[in-house]
């Protein structure tokens, strides 16, 4: 217990405090200059105490105070009915839903096509490539396209949003899976082979148990690029809902407050994603008899 | 049955462990060897082998001729003048029974796949030169040609997947040769199916007019990439990576430090970092300066992270090596430990890369002066030129995959002495 206390919850708190410090003052250094201009206009003089505050209670300041970030999204997770169009509960729902099905959407794809890969070797030789190929493809460039595209053709709201998020994360699940599906090892395979079990027998009673620890570490990789293709889905069209809309509509009125609290509630979405995952795994693989490390 | 089960193995052997395997003996040609499957070592007793694909193709061919018509101009006088399937048609018809006919006798598998690829793709392009001209009138018959040629290009690509060449320019050569099959028949869908089909050119352009339109825009093109790639994402993409890399280095200098960063590392390596664009673009302006700097949030955390475990990489009994020659920390950090992180580190590399474009190109989504590839993607869309925006994606995946060979190019030299490259 006091290794864990040394070895992470000190160092961690330690960094997080100098972070918080840092933005501090870069919150007074960055505000300062507004604050003059402002001070001189007004003819308002202060001491230097005051004018710290005053820069960091600025109603649309350059770089928003911890604080102001954390009351801001205080406020309007907590305090205002999750239907208000306000609600950063609602904001991170509308996202949220997109994430999830497209989430579902591409690990389906991406196991798919990895069984497809595993098993066929003209797909593995001819497919292969071009995933991987497609990863270095600055993909998010083409999600105002394809939201565009399918609006034309009256498809809206939640489908192409969810079709980002299901491009971006069908290619993790699957390069873990095929990784995952070939990881038994040649003892193993010849095993199977003196059972004279057949093909489907292998892949049901032996790849696919292995590959289940490959499975979720790979969807906890897909489950935040997913979310990141639904916020960006959100970001050309001028979405009315969603953590992108809130991104969009603060960066067009300047509400700097707004922009960090969306931020913040992304943040929370993701982390709380990556870690239902992984305990979605741990449970999972526990259950099938894994033993902890 | 049962004695053929030991070609699988050796199939399970190349693919699984990724060691070298002796060769069926009968395989072993000139240059060309091949592994032998199943069922071309049972029809080698026979003058021919059928394969599903190809009598699927001839059972299409067969139906597309039942069914008639390719288009619905033939049907009508405007079949008089200038329409062009009616002197290709019947060629398609033998291009495919042909090449299909040939591949199924008793010949070498190269030989085959040969027959089939020209077949094919010769079948393909007398379609796809046939509709152009007139689009939205393709037939049931259109489709099925086209299906039949593509199971033909299939049965190519089942052949060359099986070959197992002993020259390594031939084994390089099938290495491209295949996944190129792969893309051109993407294209060739595309193409058949939103001509064949008449999609609205705003809603999906052919890949024929992308193309045009690139070579008639290489100006535009040239000053967004000038913009974006290297003024922006390059800039952004050094200072990232050379941060990061400092970062690393102190943390692993310092041990409370690694152990404050590492988890917050891995937590924001899951953050959508990207939603710092506007933030960035009202500090910073509108140049390229604000999305170099989303560019080095973005590649920070990766190079960091990765860093950091690469560093510890090295064994310890070359560790302990280094201490027996009472070598200091720095000695120990350049001649043993850096190079021994260097994968990780060129792994990282190629993360950035990537993520580089994209924060590039969605900063500029917040605003930027009027050049940019984000800039034109998301002005042309609301302009409605469809073809113009899928020629910046063309570009951009072009460049992306570039700069990413470019990163892999340097890794293979700077790492010849690991095993994932050395190998083979």
């Amino acid at each position: 217990m006091t290794d864990r206390l040394r070895d992470k919850t000190i160092p961690v708190t330690t960094i997080l405090a100098v972070l918080v410090a840092v933005w501090y003052i870069g919150a007074v250094a960055m505000n300062a200059p507004f604050q003059r201009d402002l001070d001189r206009r007004g003819d308002v003089t202060r001491t230097t105490l005051e004018f710290i505050g005053a820069t960091l209670s600025q109603p649309k300041p350059t770089l928003p105070a911890p604080h102001q970030v954390a009351a801001n999204f205080f406020e309007n997770t907590f305090l205002r009915k999750i239907t208000s169009n306000r609600s950063l509960v609602y904001h991170s729902w509308v996202t949220l839903s997109s994430t999830l099905v497209g989430f579902l959407f591409g690990t389906a794809l991406g196991i798919l096509i990895a069984v497809g890969i595993v098993h066929l070797k003209s797909l593995d030789r001819s497919l292969m490539p071009w995933i991987i190929a497609s990863q270095t493809i600055p993909i998010l460039a083409i999600a105002p396209m394809i939201i565009v595209v399918l609006a034309a053709v009256n498809v809206t709201g939640l489908i192409p949003k969810a079709l980002i998020s299901t491009y971006l994360s069908f290619f993790p699940v699957a390069v873990g899976m095929v990784k995952g599906l070939r990881s038994p090892e040649i003892m193993h395979l010849d095993l199977m082979r003196t059972y004279f079990a057949s093909p489907s027998q292998v892949f049901w009673k032996l790849r696919a148990p292995a590959s289940v620890p490959f499975l979720f570490a790979s969807m906890k990789v897909a489950v935040a690029a997913s979310l990141v293709g639904a916020i960006v889905g959100e970001l050309p069209t001028g979405a009315v809902a969603g953590i992108g809309s809130k991104l969009l509509a603060g960066s067009y009125y300047s509400q700097t407050i707004d922009i960090w609290a969306a931020l913040v509630a992304g943040s929370v979405v993701a982390a709380l994603l990556v870690a239902l995952v992984g305990v979605a795994g741990r449970i999972v693989e526990r259950s099938m008899g894994a033993r902890p490390a | 049955m049962l004695p053929f089960r030991q070609t699988p193995i050796v199939d399970d052997f190349a693919r699984h462990g990724g060691r070298k395997v002796p060769l069926p003996l009968e395989g072993r040609g000139q240059g060309w060897g091949y592994s032998v499957v199943q069922s071309e070592r049972l029809a080698g007793m026979r003058w021919f082998s059928p394969s599903w694909q190809v009598v699927l193709a001839v059972l299409l061919c067969i139906l597309a001729a039942v069914l008639g018509p390719v288009t619905t101009a033939e049907t009508t006088e405007q079949a008089a003048a200038g329409y062009p399937f009616a002197e290709t048609k019947s060629f398609v018809f033998d291009l495919i029974l042909v090449a299909g006919a040939i591949s199924m006798a008793r010949i070498p598998p190269i030989a085959a796949a040969l027959v089939l690829f020209v077949g094919a793709h010769g079948a393909a392009w007398l379609l796809l030169s046939g509709i152009a001209g007139f689009e939205g009138t393709a037939r049931a018959p259109f489709y099925l040609l086209l299906a039949a040629a593509w199971l033909l290009a299939w049965r190519c690509v089942t052949l060359l997947s099986g070959l197992q060449p002993a020259a390594r320019w031939a084994r390089v050569l099938l290495r491209l040769v295949i996944p190129a099959i792969f893309g051109l028949w993407l294209l060739i869908f595309w193409e058949a199916i939103t001509r064949g089909a008449g999609i609205p050119f705003i809603l999906l352009p052919p890949p024929s007019a992308v193309g045009a339109r690139i070579a008639n825009s290489l100006p535009i093109l040239a000053a967004d990439v000038r913009q974006t790639i290297f003024k922006a994402a390059l800039a952004g993409y050094a200072m990232g990576c050379a941060a990061g890399f400092v970062v690393a280095i102190l943390a692993d200098r310092f041990g409370f430090l690694r152990r404050g960063l590492m988890p917050i590392g891995n937590l924001v390596s899951a953050l959508p970092i990207i939603g710092v664009a506007p933030i960035m673009v009202m500090w910073f302006g509108f140049g390229w300066e604000s999305k170099a700097a989303v560019v080095v949030i973005m590649t920070f955390f990766p190079m960091l992270v990765n860093t950091v475990a690469g560093l510890t990489a090295s064994g310890h009994m070359e560790r302990d090596l280094m201490r027996t020659y009472a070598s200091s920390y720095w000695q120990t950090l350049f001649k043993l430990r850096l190079p021994a992180a260097a994968p990780f580190i060129f792994n990282a590399l190629k993360i950035n890369s990537t993520l580089a474009l994209i924060g590039a190109i969605v900063a500029e989504f917040f605003g930027t002066p009027v050049v940019g590839m984000g800039f034109r993607i998301s002005t042309e869309v609301g302009r409605m030129n469809i073809d113009m925006v899928w020629a910046e994606i063309a570009v951009a995946a072009l460049a992306g995959s570039v700069f990413y060979g470019v990163v892999a190019l340097f890794e293979r030299a700077a790492t010849f002495w690991h095993p994932s490259v050395r190998g083979g």
